[in-house]
């Protein structure tokens, strides 16, 4: 009886959850791997896209080509390439995991951090490489 | 089913509620064992290789116009490598998506749309792909 009373007013005991922990970088990657995974997944309508404009005639590939020129475009080109490469190098991370090897927390971190740092300079290099191929620069 | 057998219950240590063949197969209660960890780590590695394949011919392209883009497009040495990567890119979304549903959305109506939406979105997008690079190789 005077359980169920208690059960009625207080809310039950819920078990730690993200709130209650420091950010570490493992877990910012983590969340970034489903969040760039799931980029990934809707961007796929981009290439998509691209891909039909370029089966259908010379004007729907222009008119697709323009805008992936045009600012917008552009900055989602951009973002789209950094979520590949963050997420393809998250993958490699998660294979040395799964190898049952870099599981010490100094490792760990290693491997968080050059995640992050090598998809934004990986990111970097295939945008300069790709302006030098267009002659930009 | 037409006989039932009586069994005493086993103690903790003698227990044995799955049966030898359950145990052979190795399936967990979901009923499909590994299989999604397997697919998912399979296709990531055709990904990466793929990926890097594929995207280091499409900078290539960058600034190209429509002829170029086609013929490029069209030859074995990307339309291939494409055709592969939307494949396997197919099953590892899919897998991935499904994994999203299942954590974050309970209601057992909205879970179940939403993993039927996931497969037709991931069967669309890709089936539009092969068709259009289909198209582009062969210039029907």
């Amino acid at each position: 009886m005077a359980n169920a009373e208690m059960q009625r007013t207080r809310p039950r005991p819920l078990s730690p959850h993200l709130t209650v922990y420091k950010m570490l970088p493992n877990m910012l990657m983590s969340g970034l791997h489903r969040i760039t995974g799931a980029a990934l997944y809707f961007g796929t309508l981009l290439l998509a896209w691209w891909l039909i404009a370029a089966a259908s005639g010379p004007e729907a590939f222009n008119t697709a080509t323009w805008f992936m020129g045009s600012p917008i475009g552009l900055l989602i080109l951009f973002g789209y390439s950094w979520a590949l490469l963050h997420h393809m190098l998250g993958g490699i991370r998660h294979f040395i995991w799964d190898s049952g090897r870099g599981f010490d927390l100094s490792t760990v971190d290693m491997l968080s951090w050059g995640t992050i740092i090598g998809s934004a300079g990986l990111t970097v290099l295939l945008w300069v490489v790709g302006l030098i191929a267009k002659g930009g620069l | 089913m037409s006989e039932t057998t009586l069994r005493p219950t086993p103690s903790p240590t003698q227990a044995r509620i799955r049966t030898q063949l359950a145990r052979a197969r190795g399936l967990g209660s979901a009923k499909s064992g590994t299989d999604h960890f397997w697919r998912q780590r399979m296709t990531a590695v055709a990904n990466l290789v793929l990926v890097i394949v594929v995207l280091l011919q499409i900078v290539g392209l960058v600034g190209a116009d429509y002829a170029t883009a086609v013929a490029a497009l069209g030859r074995p040495v990307m339309a291939l490598p494409l055709l592969l990567l939307v494949l396997s890119g197919m099953v590892h979304m899919r897998l991935g998506m499904q994994t999203i549903i299942e954590d974050y959305v309970h209601s057992e109506g909205s879970k179940v749309l939403l993993l039927m939406l996931n497969t037709f979105f991931v069967v669309a997008v890709g089936l539009a792909c092969v068709y259009a690079v289909a198209k582009i190789s062969f210039g029907a």
